[in-house]
């Protein structure tokens, strides 16, 4: 029961935390290079400008319910296997979003690293 | 200097937080009130002041740099994690999770070999930028 507990708060995790990765990469492509936004505006206006930004708060919400979903399933198992796991699978449900959503180009290179980091995964589920 | 910053402040915060959380104790779905309870301990609290460091420095990198290069770039941190969980926590970290973990690690350098930025229609006449030399963003 346990172990079902684990998996299922691993992917709420996963999907929350992929969603919020891109509504947030969409939001500060939008705003731009928050570097050079900085000396322009000050740091008090690139934070105005990212907190004025609905895309932001619709990552941040995002953002938030996988990190319930984290401490949720943090308490049930190992940091070594909850953080490994959720940000491995993470990175590949990302890896298809970005591809499908923000149009990023994600080559073969980029899919076999993602099937490598699925077996890493398998493993730190053991 | 961002990536770095991603690499140290979130892993110690995820040990930070399971510190706290193995001071809770295991959370029931009937007792699901105790996660918000949860925020407010010491370990918990320190952990959500670390990680809300990590994030600013997330936002930062994100903001010039493609989700699919960020993503493996910070990746790394997870190999700080185990450290800190062996070091730290006293978890068991085994060989097959090392196995586990070398694989990701090498997932992440895979991937990092190939173009950090997908070229957008708007630059793609421009060079790829390098680590540390971002790439003004178009408005």
């Amino acid at each position: 029961m346990r172990t079902l507990y684990t998996w299922v708060g691993i992917a709420a995790v996963v999907l929350f935390s992929s969603a919020g990765d891109v509504l947030l990469s969409r939001a500060m492509k939008k705003i731009g290079d928050v570097g050079q936004l900085r000396r322009q505006i000050g740091i008090f206006g690139v934070v105005g400008r990212i907190l004025t930004s609905p895309v932001f708060f619709s990552g941040l919400a995002c953002m938030a319910l996988a990190f319930f979903s984290l401490l949720l399933a943090l308490s049930w198992a190992d940091v070594s296997l909850v953080a490994p796991a959720s940000a491995s699978l993470t990175f590949v449900t990302s890896a298809i979003a970005a591809k499908f959503l923000l149009h990023e180009n994600v080559d073969r290179r980029r899919w076999l690293a993602a099937l490598l980091a699925c077996a890493g995964v398998a493993l730190l589920a053991r | 200097m961002v990536l770095v910053a991603i690499l140290i402040f979130g892993p110690l915060g995820d040990v930070f937080l399971k510190r706290g959380m193995g001071q809770v104790g295991a959370v029931t779905a009937a007792h699901w009130i105790q996660v918000i309870r949860a925020v407010f301990t010491p370990w918990v609290a320190l952990g959500i002041g670390f990680l809300l460091v990590f994030f600013a420095a997330y936002l930062h990198a994100l903001s010039w740099a493609d989700l699919t290069y960020v993503l493996p770039a910070t990746s790394l941190g997870y190999v700080v994690l185990a450290l800190l969980s062996t070091y730290m926590l006293h978890e068991q970290v085994d060989l097959t999770r090392w196995l586990g973990i070398l694989l990701v690690s090498l997932a992440v350098g895979f991937v990092t070999r190939g173009p950090e930025v997908t070229p957008r229609k708007q630059r793609e006449a421009r060079p790829e930028p390098a680590l540390g030399a971002p790439v003004r963003s178009e408005p």
